[in-house]
């Protein structure tokens, strides 16, 4: 169980300090299936990074009663100047994995070729992207946090992430945040918009679409922080 | 403690201990790469720094009238110096040259922080270690008359850079002020910290002053160490210890709280 309760988080800004998520409360139960739609700026990654504990919320608590993976997208979570090989090694002695026997599977998975074995600082986004979610498919987790940028990329890629998150994986749990509502069709039963520093509960994910829709017509995005 | 507790502790003790492990191999690897010395360099670089000053020193006449060899003045002053400016330094950039990695929940702001603390550390303590014996091998060096002395002012020298570098490094998640002041303020001290002087050199008004930087404390008990009667010194281990007693908390304070504030 993913338990979010009261949840703030408030940014010093240099217009002073700004709330991009007002009283937050959620719970995800193992093996759940959960999209978060919100426009850009809505605070979407500010919520991941708070679920995943990379970032402390200003007020509320969060208690993960499961192995909660960092959270999944392009570019974070490496160090720029280690090798993707490197990063592996980073990563499986964080968590206390053995990185050997995984080698393999991700070296077959990112395609990198001998870019493997280069810094990361040389990866194009592609790259990055295939490398991020190798290394969390190698560490096991109950419940992923999904940044949509994982699973767009090329169409052969987002086949495989396909087939390793929502098959191989499907026992788990995720959470899947973006603004793209097909996507979140595909492999999710409920859904939640993020609005205002909101996150409002829908019953079906068409309501919470339609619900989304409506707030793009009604005002111009906000300003991205 | 119940067995509970016991385990609970005992598992993020071992979970801190992989993190420092994963960590120190992320900072040996991108500083020093795997050509040529490769990890070696942590130890090479303060000892071509100290032979350089000792070099310069020598060739200078920098040295009283005194019954110490210059050598010995040279490798004692500054590798002191090195203990207290190394991990400061290093812990400046510590925040910004780790962000991503932080975004693993086990990694800590204070595990970042402790990691560049102990290579510094340990570079500088080969350092010294290296060349005291060698030169105490040919001769140009006197072999500590009280080696516990010595270990002990270098420990209170450890401890001074260690909660120096934990105030400065976690003070830059705040202000980047920090860093800036830092690097002038290193440089300034030098001269002051008891690297290039004996207490006992200076007019009584100066002994005063220097004494209130607790460095010069610590460099005092290690000449006293290595050197025994035949040089007069003066420290207090009580005044460096609460100083560095005050700066620890000061320290430990400001990366709780940094943490809390971080933004990734």
């Amino acid at each position: 169980m993913l338990a979010v309760e009261h949840v703030s988080k408030q940014y010093a800004t240099r217009q002073g300090s700004r709330k991009v998520l007002s009283d937050i409360n959620f719970r995800l139960g193992r093996g759940e299936h959960v999209g978060i739609l919100g426009r850009n700026g809505a605070g979407k990654s500010t919520l991941i990074r708070l679920l995943s504990g990379a970032e402390q919320p200003t007020s509320g608590r969060i208690h993960r009663g499961m192995r909660v993976s960092w959270p999944l997208a392009f570019g974070g979570a490496f160090q720029a100047h280690l090798t993707g090989l490197d990063n592996l090694k980073f990563v499986c002695r964080v968590y206390g994995v053995d990185y050997k026997p995984l080698v393999r599977f991700v070296e077959e998975f990112t395609e990198l070729g001998i870019y493997f074995r280069e810094p990361v600082l040389h990866y194009s986004n592609g790259m990055l992207t295939r490398l991020a979610f190798a290394l969390s498919m190698a560490i096991e987790f109950d419940c992923f946090l999904i940044d949509e940028a994982m699973v767009v990329g090329d169409s052969r890629f987002h086949e495989r992430c396909h087939l390793e998150l929502f098959h191989k994986r499907k026992d788990r749990a995720f959470i899947l945040v973006t603004h793209d509502a097909d996507v979140i069709k595909l492999y999710c039963k409920n859904a939640c918009v993020l609005h205002e520093g909101n996150l409002l509960s829908f019953s079906s994910v068409d309501a919470a679409y339609d619900f989304y829709r409506s707030t793009m017509a009604a005002s111009p995005a906000p300003v991205e922080v | 403690m119940n067995s509970q507790a016991e385990s609970s502790l005992s598992r993020s003790l071992a979970s801190q201990l992989r993190v420092l492990h994963a960590l120190l191999m992320r900072e040996i690897i991108t500083r020093f790469g795997r050509e040529n010395l490769g990890v070696l360099w942590l130890v090479a670089e303060p000892m071509m720094f100290t032979l350089g000053v000792t070099t310069l020193w020598t060739a200078a006449g920098f040295h009283h009238d005194s019954p110490i060899p210059i050598v010995a003045f040279a490798v004692t002053g500054y590798s002191s110096v090195l203990m207290w400016r190394n991990s400061a330094s290093r812990a400046c950039s510590a925040i910004a040259e780790n962000k991503p990695l932080l975004y693993h929940r086990n990694v800590k702001l204070i595990d970042v922080l402790l990691t560049r603390i102990a290579l510094e550390i340990g570079g500088a303590t080969g350092s010294f270690i290296i060349l005291s014996l060698v030169f105490i091998y040919v001769g140009w060096m006197p072999a500590p008359a009280d080696l516990l002395q010595v270990m002990f002012g270098w420990v209170m020298l450890a401890w001074f850079g260690a909660s120096l570098a934990m105030l400065i490094g976690a003070g830059t998640a705040y202000t980047k002020l920090f860093e800036r002041l830092w690097h002038p303020t290193s440089y300034l001290l030098f001269p002051l910290s008891g690297a290039a002087f004996m207490v006992n050199w200076l007019p009584a008004k100066m002994q005063t002053f220097v004494l209130l930087l607790p460095m010069v404390h610590g460099a005092e008990m290690i000449r006293e160490g290595f050197f025994g009667n035949v040089v007069k010194t003066f420290y207090s281990v009580g005044y460096m210890a609460s100083f560095c007693l005050v700066l620890s908390l000061a320290g430990l304070y400001v990366v709780q709280r940094a943490s809390r504030r971080l933004e990734l």
